[in-house]
């Protein structure tokens, strides 16, 4: 199933000559057809046929319905949304309606958007594979033997099946972009602070961002545009740029563009290193300037990461103790009991690998050696980001090392599966926008390229990123 | 017990940590109303002071606002720079499973306030004051095998004020206590009523015979100035016990009994938490400009300082001013009068709520002062009582009888005095009438004064005020008496 360009689907339900109502049910009826790839926990069919017919009658009676009216989306199931259970793929928050919706979804709504069904993740978002999910995993379009990525392989899955025109993730290391290079599609994860991440499950909250997956740029930006800027809930949002987010006059003529050299070197697949070479080499016909660009402090990206985002996660997981809502577990002699038993039941391996590393590394006589050691690196990072993009407008390189691996290849190898995002998580450290767009295919499966940009640089980078995706396919 | 002597070898010493609960409409870091004093549990609460999942912290600039105040009352200025940390705990009444808090930058360092004992002014440093949000209340009901949680407080912002170890005594410990409890009263900062705990103080205490500090203990949640002295009393006394008996001081966390009078082992430093503090990335760091502060110091509300000048102005002595300002509602209540309505009516209003047993700033009055009535209207039905008295309408005597159903209920006091039957008749008919039969029935007393004793129409005013039930204008009563005697 192919969609039309969002902007042409929402223009025709605001002239009736689409319904929102059919749309929705070609949603919904996808979502069955590809149920072999289990890309969905739940479908949301009341609330989604109830908000396409109000959008119909909208349009009937003359008004306009929104800049994304009538058009479907599928979010990730961290976001809060209503009409389905909020669960984050976790056993954990099974059976948790949400009483408010992200910040990011009523903006969705507010411009005519209809949530049609919650895709499936890495419990918590802590993985890249959906092989951590507590209830199942997501498969591969591509190949069913195969993982989508993670942790937004649900959404990027849904948008590689054409089970919606868009959809939610997040990205917190490169659970939007790693997922979407996976399956062939567009996954963009803006500046930090950019979308507002009330209303989210939090992983991460230094480096959680929401992430937009689409099949093309075009698609994409518009979602930006839509979501993009501050939120009086959330205080670590940003405004928006003021020309918006929609591309500006496409070319990569003249755009210096810098080849990360630490993402060209040891561990990415030939297959990989061969469409991203490819690429760039149709970059520089089309006029792009080509450097290669090091960032030393690059190698410890990954570490950094490993140490701050379970420090952080360790935290955010604090509040799923079985006292108010989520699993509680029933038979508990006293409190003690039912905080230990709620949580060593209620969450899966993963987030409790990450609650025990993020636990050691706050802890007193650790902090200074883990911790704020970390925190100096992600600095310095941050410094070589900033002195790089003085040389050039973008930074290009591969999404990941390999493309997507095979179910439960690395699933009993917790570290083999933190390698996938060994080129994805700098961009959150650093808090720059990054994308990863479709460049070629290695052996049948999609290879991504990723682009980022200066912080609060959404706008160019989105601009750029439509005339690569010319140029390369 | 030690005998006194043996007390007289050691030094105590003496800390302060105070929870200052600071009067902001709306919780620290939600919109959630911040006054639970008089709601049903659990109803001032929303998504982020449940701890939903992806629920927000969203600092409230008034809490900022307020804390910069509170550093200038303590001697200080606010820092430029301060940041927000989260500190881990699980506890039911914590429903994000950290607090959010200022660790290693607060907003405020150093400080000094100064404490008069026995006629010497004594300098106690404040170390620093940070912002932090209050946990929620737990109630563990007797025989039930259940605890209760109530988070309306969950969320509330407090400033932490931590004192230097300067105060060596009780008596040192419960001033300073006050001290500062007139301080973030007079800055605005907190309702500081000590019934609803908007003030809570944590001492910590230990005892030594030599330069060397002693092992201390802290004694939490003390919610009134005698039971600080009273607890630093009992600890001094029982640490010394202690260490005469050979014994060594366990560091430990203690509470206090009010009933028995003593305090008692809460938990050990063994079991003392880690709290992994780390900033939390949900708040950014709150970065003030020179600006910002000169506007908050610009615009601080009168200080102790300006009230003895107000009291002065008005005509009130040292001593009376004194205990007005001891009671700080009472002060400012005279000096909000005394700049609407001139000095009269304020020097008569202060007189009317110097209360006796006010005059220490002690705890009672502060239950007391529940903030019933609005403040501006009780101003206006002040002055009018004021006014009352002034024209003659009423007697000073009925115009006490007036204020405390006006205090109560906030109602116009003209219509109470009525209702009372209190307002003075200056009509002279009805005056007249009662005069005539005065004097029909006290034809002695009225021979005497037309013999020219005039001491006996003291007796005849009194007389014409009993028969008219207080009701009747003295001045007015005399003045008929002499024209019915014809004098």
């Amino acid at each position: 199933m192919t969609w039309e360009p969002i902007e042409d689907i929402a223009a025709k339900v605001n002239k009736g000559e689409l319904n929102a109502v059919d749309l929705v049910d070609t949603s919904l009826n996808a979502i069955r057809q590809k149920e072999e790839f289990k890309a969905i926990i739940a479908i949301i069919p009341e609330r989604a046929r109830e908000r396409a017919r109000h959008i119909d009658e909208k349009v009937a009676s003359g008004e306009r319905a929104g800049r994304l009216a009538g058009v479907p989306f599928i979010a990730k199931d961290n976001f809060l949304v209503f009409g389905a259970e909020t669960t984050a793929a976790s056993n954990m928050l099974k059976g948790f309606n949400a009483p408010y919706q992200a910040t990011v979804i009523e903006r969705l709504e507010a411009e005519g958007a209809i949530c049609v069904a919650k895709a499936n993740l890495d419990a918590y978002a802590h993985g890249g594979s959906t092989e951590n999910s507590d209830f199942f995993t997501t498969r591969n379009p591509h190949d069913k033997t195969r993982v989508p990525g993670g942790s937004s392989g649900g959404s990027a899955a849904s948008v590689a099946l054409g089970l919606t025109p868009f959809a939610l993730g997040t990205d917190t290391g490169g659970s939007t972009r790693q997922p979407a290079g996976f399956v062939g599609c567009v996954g963009y994860k803006p500046t930090y602070g950019l979308m507002s991440r009330s209303g989210i499950v939090a992983m991460a909250s230094s480096t959680d961002t929401v992430g937009v997956l689409a099949s093309t740029v075009q698609d994409t930006a518009l979602v930006v545009d839509v979501i993009a800027g501050k939120d009086d809930l959330d205080s670590t949002t940003i405004a928006r740029q003021q020309e918006g987010y929609l591309p500006g006059a496409a070319s990569v003529a003249g755009k210096k563009i810098g080849v990360i050299k630490e993402y060209m070197g040891e561990g990415v697949s030939d297959g990989v290193r061969k469409q991203i070479e490819a690429s760039i080499e149709r970059l520089q016909k089309a006029g792009a300037i080509i450097t290669e660009v090091s960032l030393p402090s690059l190698s410890l990206a990954l570490a950094v990461y490993y140490i701050l985002c379970p420090a952080e996660i360790s935290s955010n997981l604090s509040r799923y103790d079985g006292q108010r809502y989520g699993y509680s577990y029933e038979d508990a002699k006293d409190l003690s009991e039912s905080y230990t038993k709620s949580r060593a039941i209620g969450f899966g391996n993963e987030a409790k690998r990450r609650i025990m590393i993020g636990t050691y590394v706050l802890s007193s006589g650790y902090y200074d050696a883990y911790y704020k050691r970390a925190q100096i690196v992600r600095t310095k990072l941050i410094q070589e980001a900033v002195s790089a993009f003085e040389a050039v407008d973008f930074l290009v390189g591969p999404v990941a090392p390999t493309t997507a691996f095979k179910i439960g290849e690395r699933a009993d190898d917790p570290l083999a599966m933190y390698l996938a995002d060994t080129m994805t998580v700098a961009a959150n450290l650093i808090g720059i926008p990054s994308v990863s767009i479709p460049c070629g295919m290695s052996n049948g499966l999609p290879v991504g390229m990723q682009i980022m940009a200066p912080q609060r640089a959404d706008r160019e980078l989105l601009t750029v990123a439509a005339a690569v995706e010319e140029a390369v396919q | 017990m030690a005998n006194s002597e043996t007390r007289d070898n050691y030094r105590a010493t003496i800390g302060i940590e105070c929870h200052v609960q600071l009067k902001t409409k709306t919780k620290l870091f939600s919109g959630a109303d911040n006054d639970a004093r008089e709601a049903a549990p659990n109803t001032l609460v929303n998504h982020i002071d449940f701890g939903l999942p992806g629920a927000l912290p969203v600092l409230n600039e008034e809490a900022v606002r307020l804390a910069c105040r509170a550093a200038f009352a303590l001697g200080s200025e606010p820092q430029k720079f301060s940041k927000f940390d989260r500190k881990h705990y699980f506890y039911p009444d914590l429903p994000m499973g950290y607090q959010i808090t200022q660790f290693d930058e607060p907003i405020i360092l150093g400080g000094k306030v100064d404490i008069i004992v026995g006629g010497q002014t004594r300098t106690i440093g404040i170390t620093r004051a940070h912002i932090e949000a209050d946990a929620g209340k737990s109630t563990h009901p007797a025989g039930k095998d259940y605890s209760l949680v109530d988070l309306n407080r969950a969320g509330t912002p407090l400033l932490e004020i931590v004192s230097e170890p300067d105060m060596h005594t009780a008596e040192e410990a419960k001033l300073y206590a006050r001290e500062l409890w007139l301080r973030m009263k007079y800055a605005g900062v907190s309702y500081a009523n000590l019934y609803y705990g908007n003030m809570r103080f944590d001492v910590n205490v230990s005892v030594s015979k030599t330069d060397q500090l002693g092992t201390r203990t802290e004694t939490k949640n003390l919610n009134s100035f005698r039971s600080v002295e009273k607890s630093v009393e009992y600890e001094i006394g029982r640490q010394i016990d202690v260490l005469e008996s050979g014994e060594l001081i366990t560091q430990e966390t203690r509470g206090w009994d009010d009933a028995s009078q003593k305090t008692f082992s809460q938990r050990t430093k063994e079991e003392a938490h880690d709290y992994r503090y780390m900033p939390d990335p949900d708040v950014p760091p709150v970065v003030l400009s020179q600006a910002y502060i000169d506007e908050i110091k610009a615009t601080m509300p009168a200080q102790l300082d300006e009230y003895r000048h107000v009291m002065e102005q008005i005509g009130i002595d040292a001593k009376t001013a004194g205990d007005i300002i001891a009671v700080p509602d009472t002060a400012m209540t005279v000096k909000r009068i005394y700049e609407a309505a001139g000095a009269a009516h304020a020097k008569r209003v202060a007189f009317w709520l110097l209360q006796p047993q006010t005059s220490d700033g002690d705890e009672e009055q502060a239950a007391k002062e529940a903030e019933s009535v609005q403040e501006d209207n009780l101003d206006n039905q002040l002055i009018k009582l004021s006014q009352m008295v002034q024209t003659n309408k009423l007697s000073s005597t009925a115009a006490k009888e007036v204020l405390v159903d006006v205090q109560k209920t906030g109602d116009d006091p003209e219509k109470v005095a009525q209702q009372k039957n209190l307002l003075q008749v200056s009509d002279a008919g009805a005056i007249t009438k009662i005069v005539t039969q005065v004097l029909a029935e006290n034809e002695k007393a009225a021979s005497d004064v037309r013999n020219g004793e005039m001491k006996a129409i003291g007796f005849l005013v009194g007389q014409v005020m009993k028969a008219s039930k207080g009701a009747a204008n003295p001045a007015l009563a005399t003045e008929l008496i002499k024209k019915e005697l014809g004098i």
